[in-house]
């Protein structure tokens, strides 16, 4: 008897399935907008986990002759620190605000692959776990993010640690090639009524080559990763130069995709920043066609400037020649965006508010990330500076200074669209202001150590180079922008239930995504929109004056 | 839950049709001005563009297999040599079966586009058995390989770039044969009756490229290489 009334009566059991509960639906979700907020949520995680490995090296570098870590744990943190915010952070972070800005923005309900999306947010999350496995061996791998051979040999590294390195690499780089799969289709067929690909929103455009980059990047990593797991496990020779192999193939295959990687990274701010500029400065997008075309240059260019990572490798001089001129090239499309920039704020009518501040923060960042790269692309230049913390400072400035600024700009501007609430602005100034000042002070002096000849990787120095105060500046600065992220991070749950209502359209915007709820239902529109010009949303608003009278001459 | 698998991810024809004229009429009632009407695009579907860019990843992949094989061409510091051990008259053949298959799969496409499901199960099966062979050869081959010659992936740089580019291109014609096998599965119990068309093209599309990478491969390893 008892046994019969225990039994579930078929009206429980459809509430049950009604109401999953939050984590059955996150783990079985295919919606484009939970899987992009599963990305973020997961580089966030990441992002705290790499910005904690920061921290132990700089703590380590603070006194000369310091013995905080060691040099054992120093080697392994900094190659899960750079693998780390690359792989796990960077990209996730920009795939998933793309994944769920980009239906939105193009009016579709959906990605294309909704399957494989999700697909991909579960291998790149695989991945990140097995690299992290890699500490139950007795220690993370200690090769350096880029991993150069012959270090990475089972003869110098034994343990497995470096194969759950180079398979968690693997995996995520499935995940991440699914993605730009993803991205291209939905891009080239998913687009609103009357949306031609060359209105489509600037985010939506960056995104498209950013995937269109991954597509020719990820692989010959792929095959690279694949080739050193032979090396270790089967005794192929690849990179083993004792039998012929060679050091210089995983070099050049590596940064054949290690370069388009800092352009996979770099685009989608681009996008985002390229979002914000126009809504905040009240102006349209100055000069979008020339914008797409440098966007489409910078992804081909940058295919074939790998080699000026390795100019003190002993190159011949017609190669050094070729890469340093493909490498300047590269600076003449980006220099066409930077002035559009500028001249979509020319004039207009700016406000100050957090997207836009952080904006701004990109353009003078990214300004002279930007410099420091077009000395390090002179081969001369770079003969004295290679490999010194001179280049610590300047990739950090793009990828800290571009991308993460560019990231917050784009964060703070979708965030109220993805909660239905407004972030608090005085959290954000707070968290601009440190992030600002103690990014300048960690990876300003970090130059002029470079200049004074500290080699990257070093886990300690001698009191009498002079380096102690620079390094000790660096380490200030590293404890100044610590606080900023947590203060990002308690705003964004604070306001998650605290925050202003932002309505639907809370910056008068002009893109599609702002013309349905916040947040969005799960089909997100409930009629497909027609696109007429750029701007549709502006359309919408002013039927009287809108944007495809001027635009399609 | 129900609800995100069976989202709509696209509108149909006849929806963005009768969109655009409300629209339209909505604007013309008002006196404001009428945006010119919308020219539907001709454009590829989504799982077209899906296959093409997974194809051109493809490329880049084997791309970089193709640059290590190129890279270690003739360096070995010990033997066997390819010239002393790949044997012409068995690869000739499996590249036969490869491209007699590639004809076979064209074949059936367009024998599934006329409605003559019977020939096509015929030139479908046909294909995985061409791709069955070409599998088969290079089972044989690599026996021989490995059991008369010794040669193995760890036995010097040839082995080593050998195994791993064939491997792969090998791994490519497996995926491609259970990826019909699968067609045929579904096609025999009915369950993509009608539907299947879009899915032959693109096991199709993949078929011919793994096609063109042998073609490079064997002109690679088995002529310029040996």
């Amino acid at each position: 008897m008892a046994s019969v009334e225990l039994k579930t009566s078929p009206i429980a059991e459809a509430a049950h399935v009604a109401a999953p509960s939050l984590w059955y639906d996150l783990a079985t979700t295919v919606d484009h907008k939970k899987i992009g907020l599963m990305y973020i949520g997961m580089a966030l995680l990441f992002l705290v986990i790499g910005g904690c490995e920061a921290l132990l090296m700089r703590w380590q570098l603070m006194f000369p002759r310091y013995d905080f870590i060691g040099p054992d744990l120093f080697n392994q943190m900094f190659t899960m620190h750079g693998t780390t915010m690359v792989f796990f952070m960077g990209m996730p972070i920009l795939i998933g605000i793309g994944n769920y800005i980009v239906p939105l923005a193009i009016g579709a309900r959906d990605m294309a692959f909704p399957r494989l999306n999700a697909f991909g947010f579960w291998a790149t999350l695989l991945g990140g776990m097995l690299v992290y496995f890699s500490f139950a061996t007795g220690g993370a791998p200690a090769i350096g993010w880029f991993a150069y051979s012959p270090l990475t040999e089972r003869t110098f590294a034994r343990s497995a640690a470096t194969d759950f390195w180079a398979m968690g690499l693997l995996v995520s780089g499935f995940g991440t090639l699914t993605g730009a799969v993803n991205f291209i289709a939905t891009i080239l067929t998913m687009r609103a009524p009357g949306m031609a690909l060359r209105k489509v929103p600037f985010f939506v455009w960056t995104m498209l080559w950013t995937s269109v980059l991954i597509l020719f990047a990820i692989p010959p990593l792929t095959a690279a990763l694949a080739m050193l797991l032979l090396d270790r496990n089967l005794g192929a020779h690849f990179f083993d130069v004792q039998n012929g192999g060679s050091a210089m193939l995983w070099q050049h295959m590596f940064w054949f995709f290690g370069h388009p990687e800092v352009y996979i990274l770099i685009l989608p701010a681009f996008g985002m920043i390229s979002e914000v500029i126009p809504v905040f400065s009240r102006k349209v997008l100055f000069g979008y066609e020339f914008m797409a075309a440098a966007t489409a240059a910078i992804a081909f260019i940058s295919l074939g400037v790998w080699a000026h990572h390795m100019f003190t490798v002993g190159m011949s001089r017609t190669l050094d020649m070729f890469f340093v001129i493909s490498s300047l090239l590269v600076s003449i499309p980006t220099g066409i965006k930077f002035f559009n920039w500028l001249a979509t704020m020319y004039g207009g009518k700016i406000s100050f508010e957090s997207p836009m501040l952080f904006a701004f923060g990109f353009l003078s960042m990214f300004l002279i990330g930007g410099l420091t790269g077009i000395m390090l692309a002179a081969a001369p230049f770079d003969f004295q500076l290679s490999d010194s913390y001179f280049v610590i400072g300047h990739f950090h400035w793009v990828l800290i200074g571009g991308t993460i600024f560019g990231t917050f700009s784009g964060l703070y501007y979708w965030y109220p669209k993805v909660t239905g609430r407004m972030l608090s602005e005085k959290l954000a100034k707070w968290h601009f202001w440190l992030l600002y000042i103690g990014f300048f002070l960690t990876f300003g002096p970090m130059h002029i150590s470079g200049f004074l000849g500290m080699p990257r990787r070093i886990y300690t120095y001698d009191a009498d180079r002079g380096w102690e105060i620079w390094n000790q500046l660096t380490t200030l600065g590293a404890m100044i922008q610590t606080p900023s992220y947590a203060i990002f991070v308690f705003n964004i749950i604070w306001s998650y239930w605290k925050g202003k209502p932002a309505g639907n359209d809370p910056w008068d915007a002009w893109t599609l995504e702002w013309a349905t709820t916040s947040p969005p239902a799960a089909y997100n529109f409930e009629k497909i929109p027609e696109v007429h010009s750029r701007r549709p949303l502006w359309d919408l608003k002013h039927p009287d004056d809108p944007d495809w009278k001027y635009e399609d001459e | 839950m129900e609800l995100n698998f069976d989202i709509k991810t696209a509108l149909t024809e006849h929806e963005r049709a009768s969109l655009a004229q409300e629209t339209s009429r909505a604007a013309g009632k008002s006196g404001l001005p009428v945006p010119p009407a919308i020219v539907p695009e001709k454009n590829l579907t989504a799982e077209q563009w899906g296959v093409i860019a997974f194809l051109v990843s493809e490329v880049a992949f084997f791309g970089a297999l193709i640059t290590a094989y190129i890279t270690f061409l003739g360096a070995d510091t010990s033997g066997p040599k390819p010239g002393e051990v790949l044997s012409l008259p068995l690869v000739l053949m499996s590249t036969a079966l490869l491209l007699a298959s590639s004809g076979t799969i064209h074949l059936a496409e367009s024998l599934l586009h006329q409605g003559r499901a019977r020939q096509f199960l015929y030139a479908w099966g046909g294909t995985i058995v061409l791709g069955i062979a070409f599998l088969s050869a290079t089972v044989y081959e690599w026996h021989e390989l490995i059991y008369e010659h010794q040669l193995t992936i760890s036995r010097n740089l040839f082995g080593t770039t050998f195994y791993t580019l064939i491997g792969f291109h090998a791994l490519h014609v497996t995926i491609g044969v259970i990826l019909m096998l699968t067609v045929l599965g579904l096609t025999l119990f009915g369950n993509l009756a009608g539907k299947n068309g879009p899915v032959v093209q693109l096991v199709s599309w993949y078929w011919h490229f793994v096609d063109a990478v042998w073609l490079v491969v064997f002109a690679l390893v088995y002529v310029i290489g040996r």
